[in-house]
């Protein structure tokens, strides 16, 4: 007659994860993995799909006697437009450290909330700004400038009219 | 029939108990009446919904001033104030930006109290952020996070993000200048990723930044998505956060044992005062029994009453002054300093300078380097190590004490001369000589990003800490010049932030100094 080396399981000793648990176990996991599917469901709501922002095409009217290099911004806009010997071209005005909107000046632009400083091409001077301003689209159609803010271009393209 | 068996008299019966009834809507709501005996004052808190998550007796160290100094306590009075005003303002307040803007305005200028409940308001939140960490610092200094209450360490820290995100949205809800520039910049930090992304070229697979921010503000510009949506955040889904927060903070305080207190507690605190309400006055009339035997321990309750006092009235009392004093605090401030409203908000012109509040101004001054490492780089370091804390920190020694542990207070002293000395020479380099980009025009952002004050400060204070440790053959000596450091840090950057920067984010001595437009 042998002896057993392991007590018999107690009550109060259950086995790990007896078989008749695993169904149970089956049940807690697939309800998990439904609410977890249905929370990345609800998540997809609050992610817009159609920005309501105003639209970024709009046409500008250049003053006539504006100089070249000197800074034209339409009134509401954040574009810089400026006029020289080789076109009309429009520098955003957004800043691309924290997005505030950056004031033009002699030298170029400057921007209050951080001190970033740029060119007048908008590549970065000096400050936290991590990359120079957009170049914008512009096109002339029937005698009027169309600058798109959402259409950033190659630096140093400028338009003729 | 017997005269004994009259009928009873139904109407003086009724007329009885109607008279009777006031007291016997007391009597079923306080059942067990004044709390004049040992078993009433257990009964006053476990057969009340709001105060049992109180215990019913409490160690006479936890009631010592020097443990808490209430901090706790005030972040909760001060929530509660918020609560209440805020419903208030809810009367009038319209989530609409120029409606926003001209509600406000009835609510300072129009509305009976509105300026002085909106007031209380803003000094209540000031007051809760303010009281939060200094109750974290409380918590940290003694100790308080080592085992068992390591996980309401965390649970803490889950409370001071949502407290600062509580006041960072109710920072736009006025609709003015002020608050449009600051959730501005605050959406754009939380793009910033993008400073990584673009410098490696992989924003346009791989965009955290770009949701992150479309997230926020339901659009590309801060409008009335955002402006509901900040509203949702203050109003409802941050307070519920709060609240199922708090409600695990202080059950967890009552499962981890109570507070934290060293172990020779009971003997320093040697014999009761006379007054005291000593252990069992009386037989106990009645006891529980045991639903069932189970195996496994119960956290820290490996003690017997002895050294408790009853929490009603020795705790609820301590409280309530507390809660009253906070009261007492927000009403003088609002009193004295109004809320600020400036102009409706501009989208083309930047407030100049354009701040944050004040507890984000540290982060301000760091991301005017770079953007991602002082806005989220930096901060996320910070809360990842503040969570690791109490499971690296696996020590006995000084639990419940002031800066118990090794090292103890000259440490922090000569943490705290380390701490204040590196972050003012760094910024005294900083604003003397400026940084990278001024001295290498085409530098890589990647290097900006890697290298500049918010990153050289905390590798600063990690190697002192690493030092520390290796000195002290202790991680909590470690812990201690570290969060000292930091605290420090905070401390600079934010004065600097506050005090010391104008338009253009240039340093000026003094607002006088700043040009005049």
């Amino acid at each position: 007659m042998s002896t057993t080396t392991t007590p018999p399981p107690s009550r109060l000793d259950p086995e790990p994860v007896p078989r008749r648990d695993v169904l149970g176990l089956a049940a807690m996991a697939s309800a998990a993995g439904a609410c977890l599917l249905a929370l990345a469901g609800l998540l997809r709501l609050p992610k817009a799909a159609v920005l309501s922002s105003p639209s970024k095409k709009f046409k500008a009217v250049l003053p006539e006697n504006l100089a070249a290099g000197e800074a034209f911004v339409p009134a509401g806009r954040s574009v810089a437009l400026f006029r020289d010997a080789e076109g009309v071209y429009a520098i955003s005005t957004v800043c691309t450290h924290l997005g505030c909107i950056i004031k033009p000046n002699a030298e170029g632009f400057e921007c209050p909330c951080h001190g970033s400083k740029f060119q007048s091409d908008g590549s970065v001077k000096r400050g936290p700004a991590p990359r120079a301003l957009p170049w914008l689209k512009v096109s002339h159609t029937g005698g009027n400038w169309i600058v798109d803010e959402g259409a950033p271009v190659p630096p140093g393209t400028k338009v003729q009219a | 029939m017997t005269p004994a068996e009259k009928p009873p008299d139904g109407l003086r019966e009724f007329a009885d108990n109607l008279k009777a009834a006031p007291r016997h809507i007391y009597e079923t709501a306080f059942r067990s009446g004044t709390p004049a005996t040992d078993r009433t004052r257990s009964t006053f808190i476990f057969g009340n919904v709001f105060l049992h998550l109180h215990s019913v007796r409490v160690h006479r160290w936890t009631l010592r001033w020097s443990t808490t100094m209430g901090l706790g306590i005030m972040t909760t009075s001060a929530f509660l104030i918020t609560l209440i005003t805020g419903v208030m303002l809810m009367f009038y307040y319209k989530p609409f930006p120029e409606a926003a803007y001209d509600s406000m305005k009835d609510i300072h200028f129009v509305v009976p109290t509105g300026r002085f409940i909106r007031n209380i308001h803003r000094w209540a939140a000031n007051v809760m952020v303010v009281a939060v960490i200094l109750h974290m610092t409380r918590a940290f200094f003694t100790a308080s996070y080592r085992k068992p209450r390591e996980y309401n360490w965390l649970i803490g820290l889950g409370l001071l993000v949502v407290t600062l995100g509580l006041s960072f949205t109710g920072y736009l809800l006025p609709w003015d200048q002020l608050a449009y520039w600051a959730i501005t910049i605050g959406a754009n930090i939380a793009q910033s990723p993008r400073e990584v992304t673009d410098a490696i070229g992989i924003t346009q697979w791989f965009d955290p930044g770009g949701i992150q921010k479309l997230l926020l503000l339901g659009s590309d510009v801060v409008g009335p998505e955002a402006l509901i949506r900040f509203y949702l955040l203050h109003v409802m889904l941050l307070p519920l956060a709060l609240g199922a927060l708090m409600g695990v903070h202080f059950w967890r305080i009552r499962k981890d044992g109570g507070l934290a207190r060293p172990s020779d507690a009971d003997a320093r605190l040697g014999p009761p005062p006379a007054g005291t309400y000593p252990v069992f006055t009386e037989a106990p009339q009645r006891t529980y029994q045991l639903a069932a035997v189970v195996k496994g321990r119960t956290p820290a309750v490996n003690n017997g009453p002895e050294n408790t006092v009853p929490s009603m009235p020795h705790l609820f009392y301590a409280e309530l002054g507390v809660f009253m004093l906070t009261v007492l605090i927000c009403l003088a401030l609002a009193l004295i300093s109004d809320a600020p409203l400036k102009e409706l908000a501009n989208p083309s012109v930047p407030e100049n300078p354009a701040k944050a509040p004040w507890y984000f101004l540290g982060l301000q001054e760091l991301v005017s380097f770079s953007a991602f490492m002082g806005g989220i780089g930096v901060p996320a370091i910070v809360l990842l190590g503040l969570g690791l804390i109490p499971y690296l920190d696996r020590e006995k020694e000084g639990t419940g004490q002031w800066f118990g542990g090794p090292g103890g207070w000259p440490l922090v002293r000569r943490s705290i001369l380390l701490g204040l000395g590196s972050t003012l020479l760094v910024e005294t380099l900083v604003i003397r000589f400026g940084w990278l980009r001024e001295w290498f025009p085409h530098i890589p952002q990647l290097i900006i990003t890697a290298i500049n004050p918010a990153t050289i400060l905390t590798t600063i204070y990690a190697l002192y800490s690493l030092w520390l440790i290796r000195r002290h053959h202790s991680t909590r000596a470690g812990a201690m010049g570290l969060f000292t450091c930091f605290l420090c840090g905070f401390l600079v950057l934010t004065i600097i932030g506050t005090y010391f920067r104008g338009p253009n984010w240039v340093f000026y001595w003094s607002p006088g100094d700043w040009p005049k437009h």
